[in-house]
């Protein structure tokens, strides 16, 4: 057999030496399988996907994810920039606020979906954070430049390489790491962050996530990544805590029906197709590819995106051809793996609008997914896949 | 029945294969070593092909699947595929935990003479497998 690209020493890809994250060193002791990912050399296990994927459901996981961008906007007219450029306001994005948007070209294909943060430091100083996807930062970077012109006031720093991000994602996450913070995190609602101090450290937390579950996002100088990670992993010793690699990442976003860039989301599709309405604020509101958005509103999409499951145990995956029961094409799997929660293959497809039922939701005639010239029966469900039972 | 791993062929590609004597010829029988299955983590599915199906060393014979990737299945062997294990895809966490004696897959009635000078014993698998970072 081939076994996967997995390796521990730092290759080189393109002749580009990889980046690492400030956390490498720690991921290489703990004897992670690392492998490149967007640029970066990333662990992607550390022993178990399906043990770091159940540590992150019934106790909490750990994620390095100093690998997203984070690009830093301030001065005046930084919401009215990012405002311009993105699908949903920021003009009235409170300080503390944190909202997960959308960035289209004009012909509102997706160029990146992102959170924007409006943050305060202790000092009075207020600022912008867009955390782009590690694949798509320079090209973000790239697009949002031009626009800097017509606010000369607003100046953008990519302080990517200057700090860590560190997610804590998992039931127990909050209760546990509370007592590290200086102010009451446990008091911060989903979707708000708050600057405050860590060990006398500066800190973001940011209570959102990419696994379903509740939990936080770090933000620290990269100088003390490895010790607010330790720390973190030391007070949830007991309680089970663990670090987990992007495989179980992806595992979990994907039971969380969440979409991941390069797979539900691309420069080739609008939000709107993807599912993305509720991301999209077009009332009153001008902003790159707004135009195309409000057609795409009033004629519907073209496509939408399902969740499907699999009876057996055959994982589906990635690139796998939908059919209609005529062996017609109707779409495509755009993620899909075996859900170590519901214990069955799952996977999320883009399919054509007229293959679904607007009104049930339910295919108008059942689907086969080939799964590399097997046909399987899929089943189209509602996403999430997995919703957290409520505290 | 105890298989000892240091007595086995291996191939490149992780595949170990025990060779025994019969009436009609050698045959062996094949598995896949404790060093893949751990690499691999996560096991999910297996697809096995029936048996009278021919195969030639190096060609594809079934696949294992973990969480994250689907791994071809190689035969170090080149013959007819005389017995098949039907149970093992429903019992992976007995591959996991006894590669060796439950965890066989297949086994071949060898038909190529020299087919088997080109694999390894388990002294220089071993080198294989920490070059490969085990």
């Amino acid at each position: 057999m081939h076994l996967a690209g997995y390796h521990r020493a730092l290759p080189i890809v393109n002749d580009t030496p990889l980046a690492v994250t400030p956390l490498h060193d720690w991921h290489l002791s703990a004897g992670a399988r690392m492998a490149p990912f967007a640029g970066f050399e990333m662990p992607i296990q550390y022993e178990s996907i399906v043990a770091e994927h159940q540590a992150c459901r019934h106790s909490a996981a750990l994620f390095d994810v100093s690998h997203m961008g984070r690009l830093r906007f301030e001065g005046e007219g930084a919401a009215h920039l990012l405002d311009h450029l993105l699908t949903r306001r920021v003009t009235d994005l409170p300080v503390g606020g944190v909202r997960y948007a959308l960035v289209c070209n004009a012909q509102a294909g997706v160029l990146d979906d992102v959170l924007v943060s409006h943050l305060e430091t202790p000092s009075g100083r207020r600022f912008h954070m867009l955390v782009v996807n590690a694949s798509n930062r320079a090209k973000i970077a790239r697009w949002i430049a031009p626009h800097l012109a017509d606010f000369p006031t607003v100046t953008m720093s990519d302080r990517t390489e200057l700090t860590a991000m560190i997610a804590v994602q998992g039931p127990q996450a909050i209760a546990v790491i509370a007592a590290l913070f200086k102010s009451k995190i446990e008091r911060l609602r989903r979707y708000r962050a708050v600057i405050t101090e860590q060990f006398g450290k500066p800190v973001i937390v940011s209570r959102t996530g990419y696994t379903g579950e509740d939990g936080v996002e770090l933000i620290v100088r990269a100088e003390e990544a490895r010790r607010v990670w330790e720390n973190v992993l030391l007070a949830g010793r007991r309680d089970g805590f663990r670090a987990a690699g992007l495989g179980a990442r992806d595992t979990l976003r994907l039971e969380a029906g969440m979409p991941l860039y390069g797979h539900e989301l691309s420069d080739q599709i609008d939000p709107i197709s993807a599912g993305l309405s509720f991301a999209c604020n077009l009332d009153g509101r001008s902003f790159v590819g707004d135009e195309v958005l409000r057609e795409i509103a009033v004629r519907g999409a073209a496509s939408v995106r399902v969740g499907l499951t699999f009876d057996g145990k055959r994982p589906v995956r990635e690139g796998c051809a939908i059919r209609d029961t005529n062996g017609r094409s109707i779409g495509w799997v755009t993620s899909g793996a075996p859900s170590p929660t519901l214990g069955r293959p799952i996977a999320m497809a883009m399919v054509d609008a007229s293959a679904i039922d607007s009104e049930t939701g339910q295919p108008v005639a059942p689907l086969e997914v080939d799964n590399r010239g097997t046909l399987q029966p899929a089943n189209v469900v509602p996403l999430p896949f997995y919703r957290p039972v409520p505290t | 029945m105890t298989r000892d791993p240091s007595r086995l062929l291996y191939a490149k590609s992780h595949e170990w294969a025990d060779i025994s004597e019969d009436s009609e010829g050698k045959v062996a029988t094949i598995g896949i070593s404790s060093f893949a299955i751990e690499q691999l983590t996560d096991l999910v599915y297996m697809d096995l092909p029936t048996s009278g199906k021919k195969v030639q060393a190096g060609e594809e014979f079934g696949e294992v699947e973990s969480v994250k990737a689907v791994s071809p299945l190689y035969s170090p062997v080149s013959g007819e595929i005389i017995e098949v294990h039907s149970d093992l895809p429903e019992n992976l966490d007995g591959l996991k935990d006894d590669p060796y004696d439950f965890g066989w897959i297949i086994k071949v009635r060898i038909s190529g003479v020299g087919d088997i000078d080109g694999l390894m014993d388990h002294a220089a698998y071993q080198r294989q497998c920490s070059e490969e970072g085990g």
